[in-house]
């Protein structure tokens, strides 16, 4: 049975019609029009559908509609003003990623971490990134392009 | 034909009536580069002409503000290939790069140079666009001749324009120049679709020393809207009407449908199910409204003939015993047979590879609009061309005595950026789907494949069982070669899917598969006085609609072949107490091989030993080095992996990798680096981590779990690239070549750390915690 939901989305409240259990990801993308949380697994094992919620990365894809609270931010409003984020700069400068498919996945959940910690080390940050994929094998430009904006953001 | 599209298949061209085409499909046109000048390029071929791959108009179109669009056939896959034929483009042109923008792979706007394929989007299609850009620069400067009233040999150009050396009041602009936005020049082809289409003109292009655009690093050009989230996506394309599909497979490969009960999800809003022979779809308005139909739709599955006739864990064996399908023998020096009776001593050992998924980040996707005699198909396809193609077949082609008398239709592909692509992925499959589903409903259905069915039901690189033998005489020197491949065909599923034999969902509804034998054998250039390279191949372990139907898979048998080959050289070398990049150099008979090893031997700090050093760290983990090199249809690489094996866990970690690359003339440096890196993490990934695993049933191994790839814990801590520069040859493609040299230099690292060979991939703790006893 639909319901309708209000939930935040990158600043704005939202009205959304879904059953309770249908996962965020499909509210996102089908409803809202955002393009960077992308489905990969539906299983929370690659972090392609990652948004950030109240400054904690979340996957997207295993998140009930009903059981979002707090503020959610998605790739797409990861940018302010037409600035990029120092994470999406970085990313933009490192060239990180190919095919880019996963890429959200990996800046919004760095960028969780660095707004967290931006002193993060190197192995605090191979960490945090457990558990997201990068088919492409792109993983030492985005661990460079993490460092930059890590410098970046401490600075 | 209808509405606005006259469209009419002949051969393989199109003739289109491209005013009217673009009228009514403006938001179609693919935007590859920057928004700003996306669309001024679809504007520019308003005119309504034939696509011909004979007329310049059809590779290159300059707008009223001098931007350059150029019409590829071929696309990117995130290597920046179309970055760098812009990059040639901008060279043969004298035009800042920044206004060259690249429209990729729409079959009703680009001439089909064969997709994505073999890494030879810069070497092949890069000679067609040099040539089409030379050629329009020498009819603008015609051009100009004629209007500016001045020799064409007192003319110059620069940022577009072109001027009177000497005379700075007298110019003109590219722009000005084509003011009708057409060329109307002709240009040579060679009659020839595909990869191997080539361009000729009366103009030269320029030579290599003369270069500034070409050879720097110009930066993706595809990157800031793919990192800020708006670029437009295979998966975010959304039509009027359009609604979701999933597929629903059986839990055992060759299950038959022998009954489907509609109503067991005639809960959800508007939902269809369709069903045609063993293809069942579900179709629905609302997304989650289809995946949670299609896993409750009740199906009642034919169980009396599925499965395979052995399982993973049986697997080599089942191989070593198997009758051949096809043999052959490729090189054959001397006599293998009698020197090897003959020698001294021998060495004879086998390696195995197991079959592996390509596991793109999603499952196929695909949005298909079968509706009054027309086909479109949105896909991610590195083959779009044969997505059409293979459309408007599935739909034409009569099974026995169904589907006979169904329309004709014309086809139109359109490609869109997509989760990767390493070769013949799922995506043509999944394209397939959503075409049947979409004719069924007369309605634009989406398809998206869930995880299980990207892992489980993608196609396969084949497994292999690899034997060596090798000849010693007295003095240790080795006398005699054979390299054996025994193993599946890399190629069960055609790279293209352009016939109903060739797509899972061609098999679902009837059409016989028809596998293809292709193997593969080591590509070096080493001498030994006797040497044979052979194969046998095997066919399928189940033929139609299987799980474990392979397919090109990044660098098809390369890794498998070289994983042995590179491996035995150290085998050699360590038998015959040589130091194994001595071993290597002593044998290489063409200079560019000498000099990638001896590169990234220099990188590497590269110490000569001829017995495994065994060097363990303070915690107690073995540490080593281990080279390889091959070479790769005229790119050879060589890397040195240096290796952290941790003997309590079990855990190999590749800490850092040293390469040796020669890929003829470099167009972007920067780029190579990346794509570089790319060939080598996925082919650790693959080395260390990646195995189909599959009962007598159907393959377990269905999502990430039980299918583990690299993740940023075990990136390297550093790859360092030593390029070597070819200036005097063309660009030979990077897109592969250094995927095969990674599996053998990590081995051969193994090795050097614990004077232990691994001969079996993937190197998973287990193995290796049981190699070290």
């Amino acid at each position: 049975m639909k319901k309708t939901f209000t939930i935040n989305v990158d600043g704005h409240d939202h009205s959304v019609s879904s059953e309770p259990t249908m996962p965020l990801l499909y509210a996102l993308r089908n409803q809202l029009g955002k393009k960077g949380p992308r489905f990969g697994c539906g299983l929370a094992q690659c972090g392609a559908c990652t948004v950030i919620i109240d400054g904690t990365a979340v996957r997207s894809c295993v998140m009930p509609v009903v059981a979002v609270k707090g503020k959610v931010r998605t790739l797409d409003g990861l940018s302010a003003d037409g600035e990029p984020h120092p994470v999406q700069q970085a990313f933009i400068e490192e060239e990180a990623g190919q095919c880019e498919y996963c890429i959200g996945g990996w800046i919004m959940t760095a960028t969780a971490l660095l707004e967290k910690n931006p002193k993060a080390s190197d192995e605090e940050i191979r960490d945090g990134l457990a558990g997201l994929k990068c088919r492409c094998g792109t993983h030492m430009a985005i661990l460079r392009a993490i460092r930059r904006a890590a410098t970046e953001m401490a600075s | 034909m209808s509405g606005g599209h006259e469209m009419q298949t002949r051969n393989d061209e199109f003739t289109i009536a491209r005013r009217d085409l673009l009228k009514g499909t403006a938001a179609l046109i693919i935007a590859v580069s920057v928004p700003s000048i996306a669309f001024r390029g679809a504007e520019a071929r308003t005119a309504t002409r034939t696509l011909n791959p004979a007329q310049l108009d059809s590779w290159l179109a300059i707008a009223e503000d001098g931007g350059v669009t150029c019409y590829w056939g071929k696309m990117d896959m995130g290597q920046g290939v179309d970055t760098a034929v812009a990059q040639i483009v901008a060279e043969e042109l004298d035009i800042d790069v920044d206004i060259v923008d690249v429209v990729a792979g729409d079959s009703a706007l680009c001439v089909d140079q064969g997709g994505a394929s073999g890494s030879s989007g810069v070497n092949r299609s890069g000679a067609a666009f040099r040539q089409a850009a030379a050629e329009a620069r020498l009819v603008l400067f015609e051009t100009a001749a004629e209007k500016l009233e001045v020799p064409i040999d007192k003319l110059a150009a620069a940022d577009g324009v072109i001027r009177v050396n000497g005379n700075t009041s007298k110019s003109v602009s590219y722009a000005e120049l084509v003011a009708e936005r057409l060329f109307n020049a002709p240009i040579t082809w060679n009659g020839r679709y595909g990869n191997s289409l080539t361009l000729e003109g009366r103009a030269t292009p320029k030579d290599p020393k003369d270069y500034k655009v070409v050879g720097t690093s110009v930066r993706r050009k595809d990157i800031a809207g793919k990192i800020l989230g708006t670029t437009e996506f295979l998966h975010d394309v959304k039509v009027p009407g359009m609604l979701h599909g999933r597929i629903v497979r059986p839990g055992a490969a060759g299950a038959r449908v022998k009954h489907v009960d509609k109503a067991s999800v005639a809960d959800f809003p508007g939902v269809q199910v369709v069903v045609e022979e063993d293809f069942i779809g579900v179709v629905a308005p609302d997304e989650w409204d289809a995946i949670q139909a299609a896993r409750k739709l009740k199906v009642e599955w034919d169980t009396s003939d599925i499965g395979f006739p052995t399982t993973s864990e049986e697997l080599h064996d089942w191989i070593r015993g198997a009758e051949p399908g096809k043999s052959a023998v490729e090189d054959d020096i001397g006599d293998v047979d009698t020197a090897i009776a003959d020698a001294a001593r021998t060495l004879t050992v086998e390696y195995e590879w197991p079959f592996q998924s390509h596991a793109r980040m999603a499952g196929a996707a695909s949005l298909a609009d079968v509706r009054d005699g027309e086909v479109v198909v949105w896909t991610d396809s590195q083959k779009p061309y044969d997505t059409g193609k293979g459309a408007k077949a599935l739909l034409e082609t009569p099974i026995g005595n169904r589907r006979r008398n169904k329309p004709r239709y014309s086809a139109r592909s359109i490609w869109k950026p997509g989760p990767g692509s390493y070769g013949r992925s799922d995506a043509g499959d999944g394209a397939m789907d959503a075409v049947l589903l979409s004719e069924a409903i007369g309605a634009p259905v989406r398809v998206q494949w869930m995880r299980h069915e990207g892992h489980a039901w993608d196609p396969k690189g084949p497994a292999s069982v690899i034997t060596c033998r090798a000849g010693i005489d007295g003095d240790g020197t080795v006398t005699a070669y054979h390299f054996h491949t025994k193993g599946f065909s890399r190629s069960d599923q055609n790279s293209r899917e352009n016939a109903p034999s060739e797509v899972l969902a061609g098999h679902l509804v009837g059409h016989a598969s028809s596998p293809d034998w292709r193997m593969q054998t080591p590509a070096e250039s080493y001498r030994f006085p006797n040497k044979r390279y052979s194969w046998d191949a095997l066919a399928p372990l189940r033929i139609q609609a299987s799980p474990l139907r392979t397919a090109h898979f990044r660098d098809p048998y390369g890794p498998e072949v070289h994983f042995a080959s590179e491996s035995f050289i150290d085998e050699m070398a360590f038998t015959t107490e040589t130091d194994p990049l001595a071993f290597r150099l002593a044998r290489v008979t063409d200079p560019r091989d000498a000099d990638v090893l001896q590169a990234a031997a220099d990188l590497a700090g590269w110490e000569p030993h001829a017995t495994p050093r065994r060097r363990r760290e303070a915690n107690g983990n073995f540490v080593g080095q281990g080279i390889a090199y091959a070479q790769r249809n005229g790119s050879v690489n060589a890397v040195v992996a240096e290796v952290e094996v941790d003997p309590k866990t079990g855990r190999v970690w590749v800490r850092r990798m040293f390469v040796g690359a020669d890929h003829g003339l470099i167009i972007n440096p920067f780029t190579l680096d990346r794509t570089i890196e790319g060939n080598l993490l996925q082919a650790t990934s693959r080395t260390l981590f990646e195995e189909v695993k599959f009962t007598r049933e159907m393959v377990t191994t269905d999502d990430w779990v039980s299918y583990p790839i690299l993740e940023a814990a075990d990136a390297p801590l550093e790859i360092r690239i030593e390029k070597i520069n070819r200036p005097e040859l063309d660009p030979r493609g990077a897109g592969e070549p250094t995927t095969r040299v990674a599996p053998p230099a990590i081995a051969n690292a193994f090795f050097d750390a614990t004077g232990v060979r691994l001969r079996r991939v993937p190197f998973t703790p287990d193995r290796v915690k049981a190699a070290l006893g």
